[in-house]
């Protein structure tokens, strides 16, 4: 009974995606039922304004940001986006790659209020600059922490103590 | 530990009077349960602006999850929402399991979902039970630990501990239900639903805990825009519920009501909760009637073969490698000496789901086996890809999205925490309240700080 | 001289008794462990049957420092300053594996054991404790309590080294606020 087939591969809304964002979508693909989109980071917001105001996709809702590195692939970062249409029941992930020279992406809290502390987590954690946010600080991490603690090449125990002995 | 500065700016014409202080909430705070700081600036006794600050409690989920083996994922997710621990192992699993491309076995599934509502209704229970006690109702909290405390030792027989359970594995669970269970946990959803009943007495019509819990409105739209769902979402007419919408496990077979409120303050999201978990203890009912006997485990290809097959293949010598459970008679077993020991039935050739402790500690080739998946260098290797599961946590939409290289080890876990959505649009939510306010909207938030800060 | 030590060890014995059934403790809740802390308190274990279950939410009227629950680097200073306004004699147990020694969470964020933050008479491994470890812990710092030579009022004066960097929390905070906070009434909620 329980096997691969039961999470089907088919497209279902990726031709829509691609019909309404055109050359944007640099590349698509569906693995294990999620649909993936790829698109460049200057494009980021108007994409996802696009797919969020287009009346036959319906994504009004940002689940989750957060970002991935990829050390050593290239583009080393990738910022991913979970979105949900709550009237149609469909999600979609959008997925931008970051390259690891001054990484940066354009902040979406414009769009979406939520994305305001996502950003702030994945700057904390990952070192993306969020061009316009608002409040780009440390959400996570103590002021005086350097370094980014989830990147691939932060060792897990170099602790920064604020008190107490150093290790 | 408030510290107050008064601002002294002198009157003008157009702002005759501003006496603006600053006070902070925490991070350790007798009215918060959970750390996290709230600095507020208030004009009299009304907030006019909130930071808020966590990360108090970051302990690390996400680097830590590269760090070790996919199995070995478990422990830490169990320390994510550590009220609601079984949503969080079946929330992960599923989502390794979607990256491995195998579907559980039927009765795998009711006990994942009749396990995940036991853990819906401690983790209201706890809500509404500790802003009960913030707002001073203290016997109703007493109550409510109390009820919470029947659940736990039905979850203690059932995983082996109360709190940090680990119960749940890629492929499966670590063991079928003890037998007797069902009555069990009848008897005690008999004691959660008579505490429930005294809660609701003390407090759903005193008029101090209603004047007081009709605050912190928050509508449909400003949930909407912020991402807020789960009953905090629900109670504001954001008619989304992941068990619905998203059916996984098998919501689909079973009745239950979503409750929505309708004005989006304190009092309806106490309401809300309240009526949860009278729904999930309606889903119990139903996964304790329609529950199949059958296997509880699925191999690395989603074969799932029947005990009786195993024991012929077994008296044919065809099974080498493979240990039968039936051969295994040795305690120590994790539920004591005096106990029955409670056999899992196993089935396939071992890559995936972890062996029944019993057989790890009674049997040479059980070891081995644990060993095989649980040590680095060893164990599962989801092919290369990337997965997202969202299942509903105590507090809406928990989601993991898992990355893999086709390692031995994640190559990033990442969890979408629902309070976490919440406690970013506080400042707004609080902005334009009283002081006294604060508590009962904090309460209402659930924060959970493994969740918040991971 | 004998008379009076045999007069100072009666005194001791009584201050101790005294001492060890009126515990009042300051839980410094953090993590899961708390949970366990909840069940311990509530009517099913019942702590206070031990005469140490009335939490004081100051901790300038408390006692037993109850750290329940694991401690990062962020918390450390603030752990810190609360026991440093707690009054002596001052207790301090270590609830959970997490407070013991780090536990698991061997990381860039977790402090490996608050011994190294403040000192701690009584060690309660576990993740969590069962409740009946840490009543059997309670007990173990009460028979600690009555045997401490007490004196007749300090019980010790540890010297702990000064914090390294004089710690407030976020200063510009209060600045960040004070410029950005729109002047009343243009206060809008979050409706
Ligand atoms: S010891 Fe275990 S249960 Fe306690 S805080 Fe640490 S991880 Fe949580």
């Amino acid at each position: 009974m329980p096997n691969t087939t039961a999470l089907p591969s088919v497209e279902r809304l990726l031709p829509q995606v691609r019909e309404l964002l055109g050359p944007k979508v640099l590349a698509s693909h569906c693995h294990r039922g999620d649909e993936t989109i790829l698109v460049a980071p200057g494009e980021i917001v108007s994409v996802l304004a696009a797919l969020r105001d287009d009346k036959g996709l319906d994504f009004d809702t940002l689940m989750d940001l957060c970002a991935v590195d990829h050390l050593p692939r290239r583009p080393r970062f990738e910022v991913v986006y979970h979105l949900v249409s709550l009237a149609k029941r469909q999600r979609l992930r959008v997925k931008v790659p970051v390259e690891e020279k001054s990484p940066s992406v354009p902040t979406v809290s414009g769009l979406w209020p939520g994305a305001d502390w996502f950003e702030r987590e994945a700057w904390d954690m990952y070192g993306i600059v969020f061009e316009g946010h608002p409040d780009l600080r440390r959400l996570l991490m103590y002021e005086q922490f350097e370094g980014h603690p989830l990147r691939r090449d932060y060792p897990v125990n170099r602790r920064q103590p604020l008190i107490g002995p150093r290790n | 530990m408030a510290l107050v500065e008064v601002d002294k700016t002198p009157a003008t014409a157009d702002a005759p009077e501003q006496r603006r202080m600053m006070l902070h909430m925490g991070p350790s705070h007798p009215a918060m349960h959970g750390i996290v700081q709230i600095d507020v600036e208030l004009d009299g006794e009304t907030i006019t602006n909130v930071q808020v600050e966590i990360g108090y409690l970051h302990r690390c989920f996400e680097k830590m999850s590269e760090t070790v083996v996919w199995n070995n994922v478990f422990p830490y997710t169990d320390r994510l929402n550590y009220v609601s621990p079984l949503i969080n192992n079946v929330g992960y699993a599923m989502a390794v399991e979607k990256l491995l491309g195998i579907e559980t076995t039927e009765r795998c599934q009711w006990i994942r979902m009749l396990v995940s509502e036991v853990s819906r209704i401690t983790d209201h229970l706890t809500c509404v039970g500790a802003s009960a006690m913030e707002l001073g109702s203290l016997t109703v909290f007493l109550a409510f630990v109390e009820a919470r405390e029947a659940l736990w030792e039905c979850v203690e027989e059932l995983t082996g501990a109360r709190l940090t359970i680990s119960y749940v594995r890629v492929g499966g669970v670590k063991g079928d239900l003890p037998p007797g269970f069902a009555g069990r946990l009848r008897a005690a959803m008999k004691i959660v639903r008579e505490k429930m009943a005294l809660g609701d007495k003390l407090l759903t019509r005193n008029r101090i805990f209603v004047d007081r819990m009709e605050t912190g409105p928050t509508d449909r739209a400003f949930c909407h825009r912020w991402g807020i769902n789960g009953p905090w979402g629900r109670s504001a007419g954001l008619d989304y519920d992941v068990r619905r919408d998203f059916p996984y496990l098998r919501y689909e077979d079973v009745d239950f009501d979503v409750p929505i409120g309708t004005r989006g303050d304190n009092y309806d999201r106490y309401l809300v909760r309240m009526e949860e978990m009278r729904q999930s203890m309606r889903i119990i009912e139903q996964c304790l009637e329609k529950m199949p006997a059958g296997e509880l485990n699925v191999d690395f290809e989603g074969k799932v073969i029947k005990a009786s097959d195993m024991r012929d293949l077994g008296n044919a010598g065809l099974t080498a490698g493979l240990v039968m459970d039936y051969s295994v008679a040795a305690d120590p077993t994790l539920n004591g000496a005096g106990k029955d020991i409670v056999w899992t039935v196993r089935v396939g050739d071992r890559e995936v789901s972890l062996p029944p402790k019993e057989e790890v500690y009674g049997s040479i080739e059980g070891l081995i086996n644990h060993f095989k998946l649980v040590m680095s260098g060893h164990g599962i290797r989801p092919p290369a890809g990337e997965a997202y599961h969202a299942v509903e946590g105590g507090n809406g939409e928990l989601g993991f999205y898992v990355v893999s290289t086709g390692e031995d080890r994640p190559w990033r876990v990442r969890v979408r925490p629902p309070c976490f959505v919440i406690m970013s649009a506080l400042h707004e939510i609080l902005r334009g309240l009283m002081i006294a306010d604060i508590v009962p909207t904090f309460g209402a938030v659930n924060m959970i700080g493994g969740e918040l800060d991971r | 001289m004998g008379v009076l030590n045999a007069f100072t060890s009666k005194t001791d014995a009584l201050i101790g008794w005294g001492r060890k059934y009126s515990l009042f403790n300051y839980p410094f809740v953090t993590a899961c462990c708390g949970m366990e802390f909840m069940a311990l308190a509530g009517a099913h274990y019942d702590l206070d049957r031990f005469g140490a279950a009335f939490p004081r939410f100051t901790p300038r009227q408390s006692d037993l420092l109850m750290v329940v629950g694991t401690v990062s680097h962020k918390i450390a200073p603030v752990l810190r300053r609360i026991y440093e306004q707690m009054t002596e004699p001052k207790w301090v147990v270590a609830f959970g594996v997490c407070t013991c020694t780090g536990g698991f969470y061997d990381n860039y964020a977790t402090v490996q054991g608050i011994d190294t933050i403040v000192p701690v008479d009584v060690y309660i491994p576990g993740c969590p404790p069962r409740p009946e470890m840490v009543l059997d812990g309670i007990m173990k710092l009460q028979e600690k309590i009555q045997q401490e030579k007490a004196g007749l009022l300090v019980r010790r004066t540890e010297v702990l080294p000064e914090l390294p960097v004089p710690y407030t929390n976020r200063p510009d905070f209060a600045r960040a606020i004070a410029e950005n906070a729109p002047r009343r009434p243009g206060a809008e909620g979050g409706r």
